[in-house]
């Protein structure tokens, strides 16, 4: 009984991991610089193949994959942001015109990014075998690929947190998230910060990629599903709060963890129930002002 | 204002409605059955976007509900149909819509701006995953399969469901609702303080628009000899409205019927010419028009009417 427990609990937190790098990236997008980005998956998805392609065509381990894929992905975003989005931020009226207008250019980018992915990856699911021996936690079996993701999830949201906190652009960028326009007026570069942001955002998209494909195999119609999953996790946790956005993607995953064991066809439908519960009863969320 | 052009205005745009619906009443009598299934198709995209902007376009609550309401009406059919006569089914599939809709417009219709939208969303995932996990687990299949019912029968009741709502938008755009609801759109505590119903307005407009969404998934189940949750509840269902409203302009109701005819034409056109990019091309055209046509078609034409010389009565 208590090694089911423990059992169920780890592989909440592990899944939970993940699910915290997603919504961070989103969070990021969404709380700063006021893009709901529905193509947030679409990275996960070119993250996730592009290490499959590195890992069974060069042999290049999926852990050096982060190093091509985060900066790549950081790269698409801010120059998305610097084009796409900084223009319909100029033509749009008000934030609400702006928030709808984005939203929709960005469910035209799953299109693009997707189809993409079709023609370059085919529609077969890809997966590989890396790090697939089963590690011991108080009886409880768990792979070490998936341990590894959870550990690099952990480290890259510490890390982004410190980055916040602690630095000048972190400051630039609370700042901006708090009042974009009087952040602007106190010489904050308002463009380039958003961009950055967003290119941020991307970045842990697809280093979140980059570990999903390590433990489960990914194909190029992936991403809508964890986008889904990414905005329950950011209106749990808050909109706009990163960290709760970190502590909302543990407390789904776990929960998500727990509905599996009982009925498993049931996961989704539990997180949209939550959702929907959450919006109806504390829209604000968890950690939400 | 040239008050000679209203007058002119008045008498001969009625003609043309009535003209070209009785065209298209003929039309499977003149027409081969590809033309006929074609338009039944583009007509399925109008009525899905008019009745969309119907509640969306004035009070500017981003619904990304269609889906689900289409969805519903696409399991009324599969469920029931063959069991009663098939306008029966419609007008089912359309009251149980507007049943769900009122139910979840009354729970849902204060929350603002982008959660609603994503709301919305949720709810269409939320009726796909539990549908799913039912049907596996208690009936066994994934899918069902649907009476199939001859394409000139199935044509003939979207058109008619397209005149309806065709009049009711009219109605609702004409009457002080209509009037009222934009005044939610523009300034909702304002329309509250002058006496509008607003909770009520909205949950009745909003079950109205799913009404016609469920009544043409009833309808259109029949051309799908099968159907499952995911096929059923696809996203897609709840963008291509949005879509089509934005590209063919909200401001007036000829916008986005002429969105919706464009783009449904544009999506047979690609598919039958780039199947294999076709949703890319899609997307490209998605960005585009909201990126360079922010009005739609519509203002584009208005646009260009009042720059022409003598075009100013248009401005009303």
């Amino acid at each position: 009984m208590f090694v089911t427990i423990l059992d169920v609990l780890i592989a909440g937190l592990l899944l939970g991991g993940l699910y915290a790098l997603i919504a961070m990236g989103l969070s990021l997008q969404y709380g700063v610089a006021k893009v709901m980005n529905v193509s947030h998956g679409e990275f996960i998805m070119l993250g996730g193949l592009t290490t499959w392609s590195l890992y069974t065509v060069f042999g290049i381990n999926p852990l050096i994959g982060i190093i091509v894929c985060g900066p790549i992905a950081f790269l698409l975003g801010y120059g998305l942001h610097r084009t796409l989005y900084k223009k319909i931020g100029l033509s749009s009226e008000t934030t609400g015109i702006f928030e709808s207008n984005s939203m929709l250019a960005s469910f035209g980018l799953i299109f693009i990014i997707q189809n993409i992915a079709f023609k370059l990856w085919g529609p077969e699911y890809r997966g590989y075998s890396y790090l697939a021996f089963p590690v011991d936690i108080g009886g409880a079996l768990f792979g070490a690929n998936r341990l590894v993701t959870l550990g690099f999830s952990v480290a890259i949201g510490i890390a982004f947190y410190i980055f916040l906190a602690r630095t000048r652009m972190g400051k630039a960028i609370r700042a901006a998230a708090s009042d974009s326009p009087t952040a602007g007026l106190m010489g904050v570069n308002i463009n380039q910060v958003l961009a950055i942001c967003f290119g941020f955002g991307a970045a842990m998209a697809g280093i979140a990629g980059v570990l999903i494909s390590v433990s489960y195999p990914v194909n190029a119609a992936m991403g809508l599903e964890y986008t889904i999953i990414a905005i329950i996790v950011v209106a749990l946790g808050g909109l706009g709060s990163i960290p709760g956005s970190f502590i909302g993607g543990f407390i789904l995953g776990v929960i998500g963890s727990i509905v599996t064991y009982f009925e498993p066809g049931l996961a989704l439908a539990a997180y949209y129930v939550i959702f929907v519960v959450l919006l109806l009863v504390r829209p604000k969320g968890i950690m939400g002002k | 204002m040239d008050i000679s052009g209203i007058n002119t205005k008045k008498f001969i745009t009625p003609g043309i409605i009535v003209l070209v619906l009785a065209l298209l009443f003929a039309l499977p009598l003149y027409v081969n059955l590809y033309t006929v299934v074609l338009i039944t198709s583009i007509l399925m995209y109008v009525v899905l976007t008019v009745s969309w902007t119907i509640f969306s376009g004035s009070t500017g609550y981003l619904s990304l509900a269609p889906a689900a309401f289409f969805g519903i009406g696409i399991y009324t059919s599969a469920i029931l149909g063959g069991q009663m006569p098939i306008i029966i089914v419609v007008i089912l599939g359309g009251l149980i819509s507007f049943c769900v809709a009122a139910l979840v417009g009354s729970l849902t219709l204060r929350l603002k701006g982008i959660y609603f939208a994503m709301f919305t969303l949720g709810l269409v995932e939320l009726i796909k995953h539990s549908l799913l996990w039912y049907e596996i687990k208690f009936t066994g299949t994934r899918g069902r399969f649907v009476i199939l019912i001859d394409n000139e029968t199935i044509y003939l009741i979207m058109l008619g469901i397209f005149v309806v709502l065709l009049i009711t938008a009219y109605l609702i755009k004409r009457s002080k609702y209509g009037l009222a609801l934009q005044s939610i759109g523009e300034q909702e505590e304002a329309a509250a303080h002058s006496g509008v119903n607003v909770t009520l307005l909205k949950v009745v407009t909003f079950g109205i628009s799913a009404f016609f969404m469920g009544a043409a998934g009833a309808i259109m189940a029949t051309r799908w000899t099968y159907i499952d949750p995911m096929i059923a509840f696809n996203v897609f269902f709840s963008f291509m409205p949005v879509l089509m409203a934005i590209f063919g302009g909200m401001g007036q109701l000829y916008g986005p019927i002429l969105g919706a005819t464009a783009f449904a034409y544009l999506e047979e056109l690609l598919l039958t010419k780039f199947p294999y990019y076709y949703m890319l091309i899609f997307g490209i055209i998605m960005v585009v028009a909201i990126l360079y046509l922010p009005q739609g078609i519509s203002g584009l034409i208005q646009k260009l009417w009042r720059r022409m010389p003598g075009g100013k009565s248009a401005n009303t």
